[in-house]
C-alpha cells in the first residue's frame, strides 16, 4: 500500500511483443504454448458469442416474421422483414408515458445526484480533514447493514413519499460505493501539488474544488453520472414497492406489466377471433419490441461512454 | 497490496502518514515564528510553543478554528451525510420495530414491546427452513461460480497481446452488465418457452420455466452471463499493474504460458481476490429481489420463495408490519455475520481486510 497509485489507462501495454529481446529469454513457443493458445482462443471465442448471440436475436427477430422465429429459421439475420411489433409498441400509449416518467427521473434523479455525491468525495478525499475517518465509517456501514425493506417503507409512507414522483430521487439520493470511488479518484489521480499551488493562489476549498479539481475530473464524473443514470433507468423495485398510481410508473414497470398481460393472453381464455398460435405470435412479436425500445438508449450511447469506462472505472476503483 | 480494489475501504487508515510529515513541516516553521517573536525581559528567549498552546485551547475556541478551516469542506458533505441518515439511519432505528407490535398511528415509533416474538413465528413457521434453504441455495450458487467466472475471464483477457482485439472483448462482456433485470427476465422466458423459444425447443417434451429444480442453475447462469465481463474490470486493472520485469524473469527460468498465468498473474490479484471475497461473503443471504420476484411463477414458487421475496409478500402485500420486520432483521444480522467473519479469517490468513 506504499508504492504509488496504479493508472491502469497510463501503464504501458503487457503485450510480449513489449518486451525487449534478450538471447537469454526464450523466444520460441513451444508446443505447450500453442496448446494454451489455441484453448484461450477458443474460449474467448465462445465467450464473446454467448454474451453477443441472445441480443443480437431479439435484435432480430424483432424485425422477422413471428412464424420464422417460432420455427426457428430466424438464426442469423432477419427472416420475412416485418415492423408489426414495433407499431403495436408504439401505438401504446402506456409506454410513451412510461418512458417520459423514465426520462424525467433519470435525469433530475442524476443530477441530484451529482450534487450531492462529487463535493463529498472530495471533502473526504482531503486528508488534512480529521472528521472524514468517522463520516466515512457511518457511510460505509450503511453498505453492509441497513433497515430493510419495511422500516424504508413505513418512513417514506411518513416522509408523504408513498405514490409521490420523489420517492425516485431523494431516497437514492447518494450511493456510498460511488462516493468511495470518486473519492479514491480524487485522492489519487489529482496532484497535491495543485493544492499547494492553489493555497499559495488565495483558493480556498470551494475554488480550489470548482476551478481545479472539477476540470480534472470528466473521467470519474462521467462514469459515476453513467452508474446512476443506469440505475435510475433500470429500477422496477421502486415503482413495484411504493407506487400505486399507474400514471407515475416508469418504463421498467410499465414493460413488467405489458408482458404479464401479454402472458396471461397466451395461457388464459381466448376471447378475440385469433387463435392460439395467432395470439402467441402476436405476443412475442410485442416483447421483442418492447425489449428493443426499452433498451435503446443505452445501445445507442454505449459506444459512445464505453471510452470512459477503462479510464474512469479503473483509476477510480484501483488503488496501488 | 499492489492493484487492491474495493480499496479505500482497506486503505483507511494509511494516509494518515503523509499528513503526521505535512504537520511536523508545519509546526516546525510555527515554532521558529515564536521564538523569533517572543524574548523575555532579561533577554533570554522565551519559547512559546503554539502548538501546545493551540492543543489546550478551550473547546470552543478549537472548534471555531476547526470549522473556519474546515467549513468549506463541512459545507460539502452536509447534504450526503443528511441523506445518509435520514435515508439509512433512521430506517435502521426503524429496526426496533422487530421488537414491538406495530401500531399504525405510531408508525416507524410506537407500538407495545413484543420481545421475540415476531422471531419465534417466524422460525416456527412451515416457512422457514424451505425460505432458508432456497435463499441459501441459490445465493451459494451464484457467489461461488459469480466469484469464479470473472477471475478466469480476466485471466484470459489479460492474454491478448492485440489492444484492439482486447478492448472488444471487453466492450462485448460488459455490455449485458446495463440490461435491465425486467428486460434480462423476458429474455429469459422467451429464450426459454417451451416449443418456440430458442433454447426450450430443445427439449420438447418439457417446460424448463416451471421446473423447480431448474430454478437456481437457470438464476446463476443467467446472473454470470450479465456480470461476468463487468466485474472482471478489477481483475483486469490489478493485472495491469504487474511489473513486466516479472515476466521476463520468469522467462528467464524457462516458464512457459500457464507457469505465467500460475507464478505471476495470479499471485498478483490474489489481494483483490480477498476483497471482493470478504464483500460478497456479506452478501450471502442477499438474493437480488428483482430478479428472483420477476422469474418467480406458481410452478417453481417452491424452490424460489426466498427471504426478500418473502418480505415483500409478508410485509408490503400481508401488511404485518412487524413480522416482516423481523425478518428483514434477521437476513441483515446473518449477512453481518458472514461479513464480519470473512473479514476476520481473512486478515488472520492473508492480512487482507476491509477494516
Amino acid at each position: 500500500m506504499t508504492s504509488a497509485t496504479v493508472q491502469p489507462s497510463l501503464a504501458p501495454k503487457t503485450s510480449a511483443e513489449d518486451i525487449p529481446w534478450n538471447p537469454k529469454v526464450r523466444q520460441t513457443k513451444t508446443v505447450s504454448d500453442w496448446i494454451t493458445d489455441i484453448v484461450i482462443w477458443v474460449v474467448l471465442a465462445l465467450v464473446v458469442v454467448a454474451v453477443i448471440y441472445p441480443i443480437w436475436f431479439v435484435i432480430i427477430a424483432s424485425v422477422s416474421n413471428q412464424t420464422a422465429v417460432n420455427q426457428g429459421q430466424v438464426t442469423i439475420w432477419p427472416k420475412g422483414f416485418n415492423l408489426g411489433g414495433y407499431e403495436k409498441v408504439f401505438s401504446d400509449s402506456r409506454i410513451w408515458l412510461g418512458y417520459w416518467n423514465t426520462i424525467v427521473y433519470s435525469v433530475v434523479g442524476t443530477a441530484l445526484n451529482m450534487l450531492v455525491t462529487i463535493p463529498v468525495s472530495f471533502a473526504l478525499s482531503r486528508r488534512e480533514f480529521k472528521p472524514r475517518r468517522i463520516i466515512l465509517f457511518l457511510f460505509t456501514f450503511t453498505m453492509f447493514f441497513s433497515g430493510g425493506l419495511i422500516p424504508n417503507y413505513l418512513l417514506f409512507k411518513q416522509l408523504g413519499l408513498l405514490d409521490n414522483w420523489l420517492v425516485f430521487i431523494l431516497p437514492g439520493a447518494v450511493s456510498v460505493w460511488n462516493v468511495i470511488i470518486a473519492r479514491s479518484f480524487f485522492e489519487s489521480s489529482i496532484p497535491e501539488e495543485l493544492h499547494d499551488a492553489s493555497q499559495i493562489d488565495g483558493l480556498g476549498y470551494w475554488g480550489y474544488f470548482l476551478k481545479i479539481v472539477i476540470p480534472l475530473s470528466s473521467a470519474i464524473i462521467a462514469v459515476l453520472a453513467l452508474y446512476y443514470f443506469v440505475g435510475h433507468w433500470n429500477d422496477f423495485f421502486t415503482g413495484l414497492v411504493y407506487i400505486r398510481d399507474t400514471e407515475k410508473l416508469p418504463l421498467q414497470n410499465v414493460l413488467r406489466s405489458i408482458l404479464l398481460a401479454n402472458q396471461t393472453g397466451i395461457t388464459g381464455a381466448q376471447s378475440s377471433g385469433m387463435d392460439l398460435i395467432q395470439q402467441r405470435e402476436f405476443a412475442n412479436q410485442i416483447k421483442y419490441g418492447v425489449i428493443i425500445v426499452s433498451t435503446l438508449p443505452l445501445l445507442v450511447l454505449y459506444p459512445f461512454l464505453q471510452k470512459y469506462f477503462n479510464k474512469g472505472v479503473m483509476i477510480g476503483a484501483v488503488k496501488g | 497490496m499492489r492493484g487492491m480494489t474495493a480499496g479505500s475501504l482497506g486503505t483507511r487508515h494509511h494516509p494518515q502518514s503523509n499528513t503526521k510529515k505535512a504537520s511536523t513541516i508545519m509546526s516546525a516553521s510555527r515554532k521558529t515564528a515564536a521564538t523569533t517573536a517572543a524574548v523575555n525581559s532579561d533577554g533570554t528567549a522565551a519559547v512559546v510553543d503554539n502548538i501546545e498552546a493551540a492543543k489546550r485551547a478551550p473547546l470552543g475556541v478549537k472548534l471555531s478554528r476547526h470549522f473556519k478551516r474546515y467549513g468549506a469542506l463541512w459545507l460539502m458533505s452536509l447534504p450526503a451525510m443528511a441523506f445518509v441518515a435520514l435515508f439509512a439511519y433512521v430506517p435502521m432505528y426503524g429496526l426496533r420495530l422487530a421488537f414491538y407490535n406495530f401500531n399504525p398511528s405510531k408508525g416507524l415509533m410506537g407500538g407495545t414491546f413484543a420481545g421475540l416474538k415476531y422471531f419465534n413465528q417466524f422460525f416456527k413457521s412451515g416457512m422457514f427452513t424451505q425460505i432458508l434453504t432456497n435463499t441459501l441455495r441459490i445465493s451459494l450458487w451464484t457467489l461461488v461460480m459469480g466469484f469464479i467466472a470473472p477471475i478466469i475471464l480476466a485471466l484470459l483477457i489479460n492474454q491478448i497481446g492485440s489492444v484492439k482485439i482486447k478492448s472488444f472483448v471487453q466492450t462485448v462482456t460488459y455490455l449485458p452488465h446495463f440490461i435491465s433485470t425486467v428486460v434480462i427476465v423476458t429474455m429469459i422466458n422467451i429464450f426459454l418457452a417451451p416449443n418456440t423459444g430458442l433454447l426450450g425447443r430443445l427439449f420438447p417434451n418439457s417446460n424448463l420455466l416451471a421446473e423447480p429444480n431448474l430454478f437456481t442453475p437457470i438464476y446463476w447462469i443467467t446472473e454470470v452471463w450479465q456480470h461476468m465481463g463487468w466485474n472482471c474490470i478489477i481483475y483486469l486493472a490489478a493485472l495491469s499493474s504487474v511489473d513486466l520485469a516479472l515476466y521476463e524473469a520468469a522467462k528467464i527460468d524457462g516458464a512457459g504460458r500457464l507457469q505465467l498465468i500460475r507464478y505471476v498473474d495470479i499471485p498478483t490479484i490474489m489481494p483483490t481476490v480477498g476483497i471482493m471475497l470478504i464483500m460478497n461473503m456479506g452478501n450471502v443471504l442477499n438474493v437480488g429481489f428483482e430478479k428472483v420476484f420477476l422469474m418467480q411463477n406458481s410452478m417453481n414458487l417452491s424452490a424460489s420463495e426466498v427471504i426478500s421475496t418473502y418480505t415483500y409478500r409478508i410485509g408490503i402485500l400481508g401488511n404485518q408490519f412487524s413480522y416482516a420486520t423481523a425478518i428483514g432483521l434477521f437476513n441483515t444480522l446473518v449477512n453481518f455475520f458472514f461479513l464480519v467473519l470473512a473479514n476476520f479469517i481473512s486478515k488472520k490468513a492473508s492480512d487482507t481486510s476491509i477494516f
